[in-house]
């Protein structure tokens, strides 16, 4: 008996994927979760006496916390204030997608407006909407990327071959962080000497406690700092070991240095550390940014971070990290804009996220996408991972968007790899730090993860960052024992990122290098003001995007077809007995070949050999006792009217067409030419034997039977993106051949029976 | 002089002004200089002078927070970095156990190094801390 069911089996199907690993959070303000608006959440507003913030989103001055205090005093321009506050939010909401209204005069409003406010008037917009007011905003007119750089064993060797690899990609800011806290040393000096392979220029930041990524950062291995976390509620703030004023300190601290910085923070973090205040996400995140601006930081790390995650959970939590992204962009900070912890497991979910942002363009797009495997990143694994990488490149070229990467050949990957491994290698040895084995060397050249080497440990890697630390080594030390080893090239190169510091110049919001130029918001604004302004995909850029690996062109085609044609010769011989008659007898089935069949086509689309296809069908017509022709059309290349006209000339009535690709056909003479008897139109997976019952079937049609139409099974493959590239090119040479009112002409196919 | 947006970056529109804290400029920096051993990492630090340069130059493109970051930051610049970590650590919740310290601390930005802004930085800590009761025990 079959057991009675009491489930669709549908949602049996739907708990298998990977989305149902991802867990929803309900709306619930009162417990923080809450992405756009709480019952908690302040009015805008604001009090200004003899130009003195005394009142702020309805606090009154004596209540302020140390973030509103901080706002009041750091961020609020009491000047622009009364002018900004009084305005409509929804007519600011309404600017902000106006291609009309230049950035300027809204960032300039943004001065004056406080968290609330800002919070309001980007509620207002949509998804849609708030990307293209974040295309409009972004303060940098190019944009650039991010990669994580990092592995499970915190070894040096692949840090190097892996940091040369993205900055390969195209990368303009490399970032990584340690297993083990005391290998920060060890990490910094591989990515240094590794970053500075093959070009310079693109930044890097060793992701460390505070005081001892600042000692770091004065060592000069590291070009700039992202992770000085700000939150939005006092507690949280607290929590985190610092206040406003301790973070704004260090901020000036990175600037006497001459070290670039931005801020970071997130939607979901104060969530995460208990202190929400039962407010909206994008409240809290609007004070966090406003307090960033305060402290005179140029940008931001932000659009959840850490907690995008938890509030890709909460309904509409992906709209709230483009909201916040938006606010950062609109307080005119630089905005690394996230898309950085994977929030799902789902890949369309992935697809979905990154596209606003592929599309708008953001001065760092990721804040890291994992350039290594998900195992390897030591941040978590990021939303886009190693595994990945090629879909993003993909999308580029898909939508015509930068996104900041370059497709890299397989050889030079391996040759900037060899590179990396052999400078840092070398680096080691001349300072005394290690000696780095040719077995250890090779494996992380060709390693795709920490997985595939044998190379330098967890351990190991300690006694070599303690010795750096403990030394005192600097980056003229590495520069040093880079030339002496006969990298003089990246020794330049090192070189040249720490003699940035000297100007300042990349201490400016948006600063990036691009081919050894600093390129920021100030000589390279976003002038945005409607198609054909701000940020274009230049014709020279757009090849570099398409310039994926494995594309099929016809010469690709026609190079694979000919060296099938001399494997054909040996099985199979056309011979054109001139021009083909209507056949009368009963028993004369046609089979219409299209016009490049075995002249310039040898193998249909799923691999068989022409010769055995046709083979296949003649042998099961004959088998029926009927008799087979084969007629060659030149008149057509479509595959119903090769079956038609097959059919109006056999005998039986009965034809089949075919093309060179495999798709076939079973006609009537008496029929619509679309109008078919059986249609195989999924070549890719048709297999010998569906010919052959093909053959069959047609014989029984002819002998006015009735048989079970064959049905060839397909499991959903994307036959289209996987085969019509190929199919189209081919069938442009079956055309190719095609001429108007062509007589059919009679072919005499003698098959070898070679069998290999 | 007060720069503006038409002078960056400074480091293609006037190289020879640019230096380290020693004097040496962007030129005198290759390569070869520092394998004969001539460039220390003094030679690679920012001076007050290239801060304030670009504080005039954010200030000039509207970004007048971004600006006073970088005037304390060239404040900074002479300032040691122990007493720097000093400083930071003592700002951090609960490492003061009363606004006398901080105080303290900006005194000797003021006096010390002539850090005027730095130093009301502090102060300005200080009067936060005590109304927010941060001078607690945190560990």
């Amino acid at each position: 008996m079959t057991p009675k069911l009491n489930r669709w089996k549908r949602f049996a199907d739907w708990d298998e994927r990977p989305l149902r690993l991802d867990k929803f959070a309900a709306e619930d303000p009162a417990n923080g979760f809450s992405a756009f608006s709480s019952p908690a959440d302040p009015q805008p507003g604001i009090g200004i006496e003899g130009g003195r913030v005394v009142s702020l989103d309805g606090v009154l001055e004596h209540d302020y916390d140390m973030i509103d205090r901080f706002i009041a005093r750091h961020h609020i321009d009491p000047e622009v204030a009364p002018e900004a506050m009084a305005l409509d939010s929804a007519t600011v909401a309404r600017w902000l997608v106006d291609m009309n209204v230049p950035r300027e005069t809204l960032v300039r409003l943004a001065h004056g407006m406080t968290p609330a406010k800002l919070a309001d008037v980007v509620s207002r917009l949509n998804a849609l909407e708030i990307a293209f007011a974040y295309s409009k905003m972004r303060a940098r007119k190019t944009p650039g990327n991010q990669a994580h750089v990092t592995n499970a064993k915190d070894d040096p060797l692949q840090l190097a071959a892996d940091a040369a690899t993205a900055v390969a990609f195209g990368f303009d800011e490399i970032e990584t962080t340690m297993r083990v806290s005391r290998n920060a040393w060890s990490n910094a000096v591989a990515c240094a000497v590794g970053g500075a392979v093959g070009r310079w220029g693109t930044l890097f930041q060793c992701s460390s406690e505070e005081a001892e990524e600042l000692r770091i950062a004065m060592a000069g291995f590291t070009s700039y700092a992202e992770t000085v976390s700000v939150y939005g509620t006092e507690k949280s703030f607290t929590d985190g070991d610092d206040t406003p004023w301790s973070k704004a300190f260090l901020a000036a601290a990175y600037a006497s240095r001459g070290v670039k910085m931005r801020c970071t923070s997130g939607a979901g973090s104060e969530l995460l550390m208990g202190f929400h205040e039962a407010k909206s996400l994008l409240y809290l995140e609007a004070r966090c940014l406003c307090l960033q601006r305060g402290m005179g930081v140029q940008g931001t790390q932000n659009g959840g971070i850490d907690g995008a995650p938890l509030t890709a959970t909460i309904p509409g939590g992906v709209r709230e990290l483009m909201a916040e992204n938006l606010i950062a962009v609109w307080l005119d900070l630089e905005c690394a804009s996230g898309n950085d912890a994977r929030s799902t497991e789902s890949e369309i979910r992935v697809g979905a996220k990154i596209l606003p942002y592929l599309i708008a363009g953001s001065d760092l797009i990721c804040s890291g996408m994992g350039s290594i495997l998900k195992y390897d990143n030591s941040f978590n694994p990021s939303l886009i991972n190693g595994e990945e990488l090629e879909d993003y490149l993909v999308l580029q070229r898909d939508f015509e968007a930068d996104g900041g990467l370059t497709p890299l050949p397989e050889s030079r990957a391996i040759e900037l790899r060899e590179r990396a491994v052999e400078a840092i290698a070398a680096v080691f040895e001349e300072l005394g730090l290690s000696s780095p084995t040719e077995d250890m060397k090779s494996s992380v050249v060709y390693a795709s993860g920490s997985d595939d080497t044998r190379s330098l440990m967890p351990r190991d890697v300690s006694f070599i960052s303690e010795a750096i630390k403990e030394r005192g080594i600097t980056v003229l030390d590495v520069v040093k024992a880079l030339a002496r080893r006969g990298f003089r090239e990246e020794a330049e190169n090192l070189l040249d990122v720490v003699k940035l510091r000297l100007s300042g110049d990349y201490l400016q919001t948006s600063a990036m290098i691009r081919n050894g130029r600093i390129v920021s918001a100030v000589n390279d604004p976003n002038d945005y003001l409607g198609p054909g302004s701000g940020y274009r995909v230049s014709e020279e850029r757009r090849l570099q995007l398409n310039d994926i690996r494995d594309v099929l062109d016809q010469k690709e085609v026609l190079r694979s077809e000919a060296l099938h044609e001399k494997d054909e010769t040996r099985h199979i011989r056309y011979r054109n007995l001139g021009p083909a008659a209507n056949g009368s007898a009963k028993d004369d089935v046609v089979i219409g070949i299209s016009p490049a069949f075995g002249l310039k086509l040898y193998r249909t689309t799923a691999g068989h050999r022409l010769s055995e296809v046709l083979g296949a069908m003649l042998d099961a017509i004959r088998a029926r006792g009927l008799k087979a022709r084969v007629v060659r059309f030149r008149h057509t290349a479509d595959t119903s009217f090769l079956g038609l006209s097959a059919a109006r000339m056999a005998g039986s009535g009965i034809g089949i067409g075919i093309q060179a690709k495999g798709t076939a056909v079973i006609h009537q003479r008496d029929r619509q030419p679309h109008n078919n008897l059986e249609l195989f139109s999924n070549a890719p997976i048709t297999r010998l034997e569906h010919y052959r019952a093909l053959g069959a079937n047609a014989a029984a049609y002819a002998l006015g039977e009735m048989p079970e139409p064959v049905v060839v099974p397909q499991r959903g493959e994307a036959m289209g993106s996987r085969y019509h590239a190929r199919v189209a090119l081919i069938y442009a040479i079956e055309t190719g051949l095609t001429e108007a009112g062509a007589a059919p002409e009679e072919v005499d196919v003698t098959l070898t029976g070679v069998k290999s | 002089m007060t720069h503006t947006r038409a002078d960056y970056p400074l480091a293609e529109t006037q190289p020879g002004a640019v230096t380290g804290k020693r004097g040496k400029s962007l030129a005198d920096i290759t390569l070869d200089s520092v394998l004969a051993g001539d460039v220390t990492m003094e030679d690679l630090r920012i001076t007050p002078q290239a801060l304030q340069a670009q504080a005039d130059v954010a200030r000039d493109v509207g970004r007048p927070t971004l600006a006073l970051n970088f005037e304390r930051g060239a404040e900074l610049v002479e300032v040691p970095q122990d007493f720097i970590m000093q400083v930071y650590e003592l700002l951090r919740p609960g490492r003061a156990k009363s606004k006398e310290e901080l105080l303290e601390a900006a005194a000797t930005m003021r006096h010390t190094y002539q850090a005027e802004r730095i130093a009301r930085f502090i102060e300005e800590a200080a009067e936060t801390y005590a109304a927010r009761g941060l001078f607690t025990f945190r560990f």
